[in-house]
């Protein structure tokens, strides 16, 4: 049990994935948001890591989390750049504020 | 030079045309002086052609190159076979020679419309059309098989089209355009007809896979008939594209064309197509097909050289002695004289070309004046066009020590052969006829036009030579008139190289019951060793050598009664012409209105065609309209009824749904924050619930 | 337990709590730079799974890039009147409680599947072999991924000027 095996990593990914989207569900600011989805991205990696590890996949997995890391950069990128627009134009950060989907 | 540079070579120049035209006409426009690229591209396409044809008649004198690959693979459905399509080029020896004369005379006829077109308001426009009309004929010369034969001779149609009718804004061209057209469309049908015929047989396109069956023996449809019928067929395809009878009708009305254009289409592209054509399809032509084809041409050369002789429009006359000399080519296919008949082709593509390009030069410089009773005395004026004018006559009337001679007197020699073998003595009787006509036509046109006095003296006083570049190409076509370039002895073709060495008449692959007796080889044993080259038999050639002296000797007689009657008439005025028009009225009348051919077409033909539309549209207008008019009504009723319906139920359903959503929607809408977080808390809570449900775990 | 599976859990550990404390402490600054320790455990996890590589991408990326690109975020859209910047948080309770039981049931899942693993080897070195396979099986990925980077960077750039006046 204690011995270290695939299900230890997979647990560790499952519960960075829960506190991932536990901020992004309860923190107001948009960088606290973007933050979250660093966390939930994570997990995942770890997880695709984890099955090139212990499964018979070669270095594909790691290959795939190489890619995801590159993706998380642009997105990275682009959403600071929306936030910083969302912050011109309403002066404010605030996800919940920002409800103009309503209407 | 290797064969595969040389077919890379054809490839460029088969192209570069092409490219010419797209360039010119899309951005001819834009960027003036884009014209002089186009004959540009023609130079340089010429002087391509020039060392294929060098390295070709030279190094590959006796192989032809050939390079095809396939285009479709239609499978091997078990019926069929696999059907492959091939595209590709046959060099041969006929092939590089004419590369030289299209691209020469399409080379020499931008030149010359540089300045004859000069001022027009679609001038570059010209130009390209001009590229697209030398690409498709390049097409059809290039060519290894009968499907791209087809695509670039209906090319060849629509570039004739367009040129034809260049100056569209007048009724006439217009008129002539479509003419041309759609005369030309009966012949293919005709051509499309004879290659289905071959294709449903053959499972292939190609010439020389077509001809390897048939020399195996494998007939279409196991019965010789059917091999005469796609000979016909085929040749139909040439009939109406080499203006030959009954289908010559749109040639003489195609003169509405720019001038150059005329001697574009009459001496190397289009009419050229069709003889080029029945040169390729030779070898397959049973003897009754070449009867036919003979008799065809003979006809064609009579009916357009009389019509010629009393005509007053300078290109008109032209026009019919190009129809009557493509008669001659095509009775010369007819009674086996293959190699003549291709060197006519060639000798003439020249002197025509020189005489059109002349006769526009005329046209130039008299404002636009066709008709020769106006001119006359132009000797002066213009001497070159003159001499020019008169060495091209000299050589289509077939005088000695020009290149006419030596074509015309070989094709009349072969006529002779072909009465005494076979004893149908009325074609070489045509043939002689037409000599000596084509003579008289010829020199009445040149005495008319550049001797004695001026008609009409303000146009003369106005009259000038052509600048450089009208007249340097009609030197050049002049210079090449002369018998010089074709053989070194002035009265025997056969000793020199066109003939002798280049011009091979191919083996006939038809069934031997099926052929002439003097196309027979001499034995079994000869037919064996000299395939890919016809052995006629021994009675041929020792006919052949009976007849050259006679027929020589006779064909002169024949050219110099002609012009002598010709000065006779119009020259020194010994005999006049109005008088004996007078006298034979009728068959003046017959001849100046051509036959009444027209009239004889717009009578049966077109008035047929007419008669057949309007009980068309008799049927139209009360059987079709008349269910069309019903299922209105009907349509109208059952209408009424589902606008009713529409009305009281559809609708009431639809604003019943509406109703009932819009409530929906304003209970539903508290869940709806706006907010994205809220969102995924319920997206969290979803995917809980879908896992207690489907127990995963 | 031998020495393997002590490091496991240590960074095992510095990966969870410092997640948590990304997403439960108010001071927006301290969850950024709890976010760093995260990466680290996260980068050492790689390590013990044999992808030296990726660990090392893992610094370089996220410490080195996205999280100086976080704080700068951070920076630009507070204004800075104070050290602590705090940040509210809002359905505390619905989310706390849906997260709990999506996290037991992932986890449950995780446990509980029979998943056909074999104790991998830990490899020498992955850089080799991964870079052949980014060149070979994936070269359409990467390139696409190359154009996609080139996007975010214009994206960016374009999304965030300064209004022209």
């Amino acid at each position: 049990m204690l011995t270290v095996g695939l299900n230890h990593f997979l647990v560790i990914s499952a519960v960075l994935f829960s506190l991932g989207i536990y901020g992004i569900v309860t923190r107001k600011n948009a960088v606290m948001v973007l933050m979250g989805i660093e966390l939930v991205l994570n997990s995942a990696n770890i997880n695709f890591v984890a099955f090139s590890h212990y499964g018979n996949f070669g270095l594909n997995g790691q290959a795939i989390a190489l890619f995801v890391i590159v993706l998380a950069a642009a997105e990275a990128a682009i959403a600071l750049a929306i936030v910083l627009n969302v912050y011109k134009t309403f002066a404010e950060v605030n996800v919940d504020e920002i409800d103009h989907l309503k209407e | 030079m290797s064969e595969s540079l040389l077919i890379n070579i054809s490839i460029v120049i088969l192209f570069l045309p092409l490219l010419g035209f797209t360039t010119v006409i899309f951005f001819g426009k834009k960027i003036p002086k884009l014209y002089m690229f186009e004959v540009a591209v023609l130079g340089l396409t010429l002087l391509l052609s020039i060392i294929v044809a060098y390295v070709k008649l030279s190094i590959y004198d006796t192989k032809d190159i050939i390079a095809a690959f396939t285009w479709i693979s239609m499978g091997n459905a078990p019926a069929l076979g696999g059907i492959n399509i091939e595209l590709g080029f046959k060099i041969d020896n006929i092939t590089v020679i004419m590369l030289f004369v299209v691209n020469l005379i399409s080379f020499l006829v931008h030149v010359f419309s540089i300045e004859y077109m000069r001022g027009d308001k679609r001038y570059t426009r010209y130009f390209a059309y001009l590229g697209i009309f030398t690409f498709s004929m390049l097409g059809i010369v290039l060519t290894h098989n009968l499907l791209m034969m087809y695509i670039f001779w209906e090319l060849v149609g629509l570039s004739s089209y367009l040129l034809i009718g260049f100056w569209y804004e007048k009724k006439s061209a217009s008129d002539a355009a479509k003419k041309a057209f759609i005369v030309n469309r009966i012949g293919d049908i005709g051509m499309f007809l004879g290659i289905l015929i071959l294709f449903t047989q053959y499972h292939t396109f190609t010439f020389d896979a077509i001809y390897e069956q048939i020399a195996a023996g494998n007939i279409p449809f196991g019965s010789n008939a059917w091999l005469t019928a796609a000979g016909i067929l085929i040749f139909m395809g040439a009939v109406g594209k080499s203006a030959q009878f009954p289908l010559h009708v749109w040639l003489p009305d195609a003169m509405e064309g720019p001038t150059p254009v005329s001697a574009l289409i009459h001496a190397a592209t289009m009419v050229a197509a069709g003889v080029y054509l029945a040169v390729r399809i030779f070898v397959m032509l049973t003897a009754d097909a070449m009867l036919v084809i003979a008799v065809v041409g003979a006809v064609t050369a009579l009916v357009a050289a009389t019509i010629a002789l009393t005509q007053n429009d300078i290109k008109k006359v032209l026009a019919y002695s190009t129809v009557s000399q493509l008669g001659y080519m095509v009775m010369s296919i007819g009674v086996g004289a293959y190699a003549f008949a291709f060197f006519h082709l060639v000798t003439h593509a020249f002197f025509k070309a020189c005489l059109f390009l002349g006769s526009g030069s005329v046209i130039h410089s008299m404002h636009h004046e066709q008709d020769i009773r106006n001119m006359g005395g132009l000797k002066k004026k213009m001497p070159i066009t003159y001499y020019t004018f008169l060495i091209s006559s000299l050589a289509i009337s077939g005088v000695p020590l020009f290149s006419g001679f030596l074509s015309k007197d070989g094709i009349l020699a072969g006529t002779l052969v072909f009465g005494k073998l076979t004893g149908h003595w009325l074609i070489p009787i045509i043939g002689f006829a037409v000599a000596g006509l084509t003579a008289f036509y010829m020199f009445r046109l040149v005495i008319m036009t550049f001797h004695g006095e001026p008609r009409d003296h303000h146009k003369y006083d106005h009259a000038h030579e052509s600048p450089f570049v009208m007249a340097a190409p009609l030197v050049v076509l002049a210079v090449l008139s002369v018998f010089i370039w074709y053989t070194p002895n002035p009265i025997n073709p056969s000793a020199g190289w066109v003939i002798g060495d280049w011009i091979k008449t191919p083996a006939q692959v038809t069934p031997l019951e099926t052929r002439y007796e003097f196309m027979k080889p001499s034995s079994e044993a000869a037919k064996a060793e000299v395939h890919g080259e016809v052995i006629h038999s021994v009675e041929y050639t020792e006919t052949m050598h009976w007849a050259h002296y006679p027929a020589m000797f006779l064909s002169l007689f024949l050219a110099g009664l002609g012009i002598l009657v010709a000065f006779l008439f119009y020259q020194w005025k010994k005999l006049n012409a109005d008088k004996l028009a007078e006298k034979l009225q009728g068959l003046y009348k017959f001849s100046l209105n051509k036959w009444f051919l027209d009239e004889l077409y717009d009578l049966t033909a077109i008035a047929g065609t007419l008669r057949f539309s309007s009980i068309l549209a008799w049927f139209d207008n009360t059987i079709v309209d008349g269910i069309v008019n019903g299922s209105a009504t009907v349509t109208r009723f059952t209408s009424r009824m589902s606008n009713w319906f529409d009305t009281y139920i559809v609708d009431g359903a639809v604003n019943f749904s509406a109703f009932l959503s819009g409530f929906v929607g304003l209970s539903f809408r508290r869940l709806q924050t706006g907010k994205v977080q809220t969102y995924i808390v319920f997206v969290v809570f979803a995917i809980i619930i879908l896992l207690m449900f489907f127990k995963p775990f | 337990m031998n020495l393997y599976d002590i490091i496991f859990y240590i960074f095992a550990a510095i990966t969870i709590l410092s997640a948590l404390f990304v997403v439960t402490t108010r001071n927006i600054v301290h969850s950024a730079f709890f976010l760093l320790f995260t990466f680290f455990g996260v980068a050492g996890i790689y390590v013990l799974l044999g992808a030296d590589f990726i660990a090392i991408a893992q610094i370089m990326v996220y410490v080195g890039g996205i999280l100086i690109l976080i704080l700068f975020g951070v920076m630009l859209t507070n204004k800075i009147t104070s050290v602590e910047i705090r940040t509210g948080t809002v359905q505390m309770i619905p989310a706390t409680i849906g997260v709990v039981i999506f996290m037991a049931a992932v986890i449950a899942i995780m446990v509980m599947t029979n998943w056909k693993s074999e104790p991998g080897l830990i490899p020498l070195g992955t850089t080799k072999d991964l870079g052949h396979l980014l060149i070979n099986d994936y070269v359409l990925i990467f390139e696409l991924l190359g154009i996609l980077l080139l996007i975010a960077l214009i994206g960016a750039a374009s999304i965030a000027r300064r209004e022209q006046e």
